[in-house]
């Protein structure tokens, strides 16, 4: 028989180790496909490594592949920490880009210094706007905001269809449905000649930075933790729970509109439908395996950024599939849910008459 | 009642890690028996009926239950499956019911064979009315759990560990959720079951309440085991030197003159969600050097007006007025600005973020204090010296300032929270069933602070639904009733108890 019962307390080393030990397996799961596929998977696993950190420009690939990740992996983890369900961090991602686009595109010709920052603060108003919307429905009428924000991905995915098709259609485009690129001056600066890593890195880490100070540090950071807590005890000792959740909704919002920002002002200069390969959704697993801890984010979201980057390069090298990424970023993310558990219960086998205590 | 043993605990011990739950804990209990297993909170009845019942492993000693035909028979120890088979029924505090089914299916539940293929609903309803006719533990049967009341979902608790013929019942502060009556309701229950033959061990530390219904008292101490004597021959003073080890220091009050109103009710109307936590027009007013006594039934009232005070819910008419001045739209922050100190009900999830540390809850009610922040970061030092300080002289005691408030005993998150309240000296005191669920000692702590603030001017609304309480600590004593503030005018307690049922004016 087994029993589960709540761990009285939960060990430093397990809060570290579980993410680390979820990928190590993720990775490990990952090898049986390889081999059904005909690979070996050490030779496999040696190509992800070299296509990682087997040269600068692979290093600079897998920084440009992460940095998308850090914002999106950064609004997933502050608005759990309060407990609201951000899911929408997708859409909101595709709002920092249109509002990218809609302003540095032409229709203001300002000079870069004035440009970027205003391209930067537009784009994160855009998704804080996006997901400011859901957290009035969730105050006003308790509206679930899981819903609420997973469907919003849909129609703000489809309102940027008909922009890109509309008001936002490049006439230069040839009919294709992408907007104009972004003047050079509101470019966000590379990092590297001839590399793709540009000062959008800079921005995600930055901001992880004072995330996680914010976060340990200050008053703002004290009423989120209490919130996300305890609901209950925060109200009653007088912190103002619906101002907290929607101060933490605007940033969470905000960040995942830089996202957008970051990668259509940093990257690829003009925007399409398929900017994102899914970045918002994967910032949720990039939160779940950092424990909800913004730098913890940064490392998590270089992890995930060097999966996807690797797994490319491997199956270009091998010929496998790159699926495979993804199969590791799912795995990764059940292993630490999983690992969550554990951490919090433990598991007590009572087979023979003698319980393990 | 006979001689008959059913039941024998031999030298049980446990620990966990340094802590010594129990030590060398060895009890017996005749057929028929009611044995009261007294003690402080952290004494080790719990953990102590938690072994018997199988939850945990003791680390020495044995258990031997009786069978049907009256031998004694050792217990494989750590199988609650093998408690039930013997006949052991445990109701725990925290009921473990599930809410959206009715009585029939929770009590029913995991007692019918797994692998039938229909229920036999029919014999089981049968069956649990020949027992509550039995017993006369009366309970809606269709009626989803979750909207019973307190006292029937303990009935409900009681039934299922009849219907798997329990023959020893321990009932784990079966009287901590429920007003006078329904515990006497109870007691005259378990008396009529006694006589069938039920055994029961029931803990508890009101000392009335286990004077007045058992036949045997153990008394736990530090997990030992102090004393043991039959009721009959038990008194007051006696045991409670026994529990607490030393003799209880009886409150001393001094004869005050109540100064200005601190907090001033008129009129004041809350819209519940159902007439349990509605106000009506209720007018208090509770003036400085007084506390007032609020005695009630469990549930008329009491929680809409603790919700009005703490600032929790606005009301929909009257004028709330505190040291004078009106609130006009409370909330829990202008509350404690205006000068109120709030002890709430329920302390581990109104009073304390139990994932955040103790020190961060001691300061939670006032971050806009210079002392704590300064231009919105948190002070980190200042805040640890304070919670240091704050914890010497309340005696809050446990792994540190630093560590998560969960993980204290109630009685020092109770603790926690009353250095929290009484440090900013404030004007007025809700205390809201402050005593609820603790240990003598850590009671009679919140009763000396209670009358040192009263000492020092403050003026105090006491709501409990402990009589003996109320009247020990109270000047003046409101009864609230159907959402209504009546005045008493007296401090009897036939006349209050009359007011409380409702049948006199």
């Amino acid at each position: 028989m087994i029993r589960i019962e709540p761990r009285q307390h939960r060990s430093r080393t397990m809060d570290l180790g579980i993410p680390v030990l979820s990928a190590v397996i993720a990775l490990a799961f990952a090898a049986i496909p390889l081999m059904a596929a005909g690979a070996n998977p050490i030779t496999a696993y040696g190509e992800m490594v070299k296509g990682v950190f087997g040269s600068v420009f692979a290093l600079s690939e897998m920084l440009t592949r992460a940095t998308p990740l850090i914002f999106t992996g950064l609004a997933a983890a502050l608005a759990f920490r309060a407990k609201l369900w951000n899911i929408g961090a997708e859409g909101q991602l595709y709002l920092g880009a249109m509002a990218a686009v809609a302003v540095g595109a032409g229709w203001l010709d300002l000079p870069g210094l004035v440009l970027v920052p205003l391209i930067v603060i537009l784009g994160a108003a855009a998704g804080a706007a996006g997901m400011a919307v859901p957290t009035y429905l969730k105050s006003r009428f308790g509206a679930d905001e899981v819903v609420t924000t997973l469907l919003l991905n849909f129609i703000i995915l489809i309102f940027l269809q008909m922009m890109l098709e509309g008001p936002l259609k490049d006439p230069m485009g040839l009919g294709w449905p992408q907007s104009a690129p972004i003047l050079d001056q509101g470019m966000l600066p590379p990092l590297m000649d001839r590399m793709r890593v540009h000062s959008g890195l800079i921005l995600a880490l930055v901001l992880a930075a004072v995330a996680q100070f914010m976060l340990a540090r200050s008053v703002w950071g004290f009423r989120l933790r209490a919130v996300g807590e305890n609901a209950a005890a925060a109200r009653h000792a007088g912190i103002n729970v619906k101002r907290s959740l929607f101060g933490v909704a605007i940033i969470s919002g905000g960040l995942a509109g830089l996202a957008g920002v970051s990668e259509v002002a940093g990257l690829k200069g003009y925007l399409t439908a398929d900017l994102s390969p899914g970045f918002g959704y994967t910032g949720i697993v990039v939160a779940m395996l950092a424990g909800l801890s913004p730098v913890g984010v940064v490392i998590a979201a270089l992890f995930i950024a060097s999966v996807f980057v690797g797994a490319d390069s491997m199956s270009r090298a091998m010929g496998v599939s790159s699926f495979l990424a993804d199969l590791v970023v799912s795995m990764s993310l059940l292993c630490v849910l999983v690992g969550g558990f554990i951490a919090r219960y433990r598991i007590i086998r009572s087979g023979t008459g003698r319980a393990a205590s | 009642m006979t001689d008959t043993t059913v039941l024998r605990l031999n030298g049980l011990s446990k620990r966990f890690g340094p802590v010594v739950a129990n030590d060398d804990v060895s009890l017996s209990l005749a057929r028929g028996e009611v044995l009261a297993l007294l003690g402080e909170n952290g004494a080790g009845k719990t953990t102590l009926m938690n072994m018997l019942f199988g939850h945990y492993l003791p680390d020495a000693g044995t258990v031997e239950v009786a069978d049907e035909a009256g031998h004694l028979a050792p217990l494989p120890l750590g199988h609650p499956q093998a408690a039930l088979a013997a006949g052991v029924g445990m109701v725990h505090q925290h009921f473990t019911l599930a809410e959206n089914l009715n009585a029939l299916d929770n009590i029913t539940l995991g007692a019918e064979p797994l692998r039938a293929i229909r229920r036999d609903r029919r014999g089981a309803r049968a069956r649990i009315e020949a027992i509550m006719a039995h017993s006369g533990l009366k309970a809606p049967l269709n009626v989803p759990v979750g909207r019973l009341s307190v006292g029937e979902r303990q009935r409900v608790e009681i039934l299922k560990a009849l219907y798997r013929d329990a023959r020893i019942l321990v009932l784990d502060e079966p009287t901590a959720v429920l007003t006078p009556q329904e515990a006497d309701t109870l007691f005259a229950s378990i008396k009529a079951m006694t006589t069938e033959g039920l055994s029961v061990i029931f803990i508890s530390h009101k000392l009335h309440e286990v004077l007045a219904f058992s036949d045997r008292i153990a008394v736990l101490r530090h997990g030992r085991k102090v004393g043991e004597m039959a009721t009959s021959e038990a008194d007051e003073a006696a045991i409670a030197r026994m529990m607490v080890g030393a003799d209880t220091p009886r409150i001393a009050r001094s004869a005050m003159a109540p100064g200005a109103p601190v907090l001033h009710l008129q009129g004041v109307s809350v819209a519940g969600r159902s007439q349990r936590d509605s106000l009506k027009q209720a007018d208090l007013t509770v003036h400085a050097h007084e506390i007032l006594g609020v005695a009630g039934i469990s549930g008329n009232g009491q929680s809409a007006l603790a919700n009005v005070i703490s600032g929790l819910s606005v009301p929909t008419a009257g004028h709330i007025r505190v040291d004078g001045s009106e609130i006009p739209r409370p909330s829990p922050a202008r509350m404690v600005r205006a000068g109120v100190g709030r002890i709430p009900e329920d302390r581990h999830h109104e009073g304390i973020v139990g994932a955040m540390s103790v020190a961060e809850n001691m300061v939670i009610e006032r971050l806009d204090d210079p002392q704590v922040q300064s231009r919105g970061l948190l002070r980190r030092e200042a805040i640890a010296t304070h919670a240091e300080e704050l914890a010497r002289a309340y005696d809050v005691r446990g792994p540190g300032v630093t560590a998560p408030a969960r993980l204290l005993s109630g009685g020092n998150i109770q603790k926690l929270i009353l250095a929290r309240v009484f440090e900013r000296a404030p004007r007025l005191i809700l205390a809201n069933q402050p005593t609820r669920g603790l240990d003598m000692g850590a009671a009679a702590e919140v009763g000396r602070r209670l009358l040192e603030a009263r000492e020092r001017g403050a003026g105090i609304v006491l709501i409990s639904e402990d009589l003996d309480e109320i009247l020990g600590l109270a000047d003046r004593v409101v009864v609230i009733r159907d959402g209504q503030i009546v005045e008493t005018g007296s401090h009897d307690r036939e006349r209050i108890g009359l007011m409380m049922a409702g049948e006199a004016a």
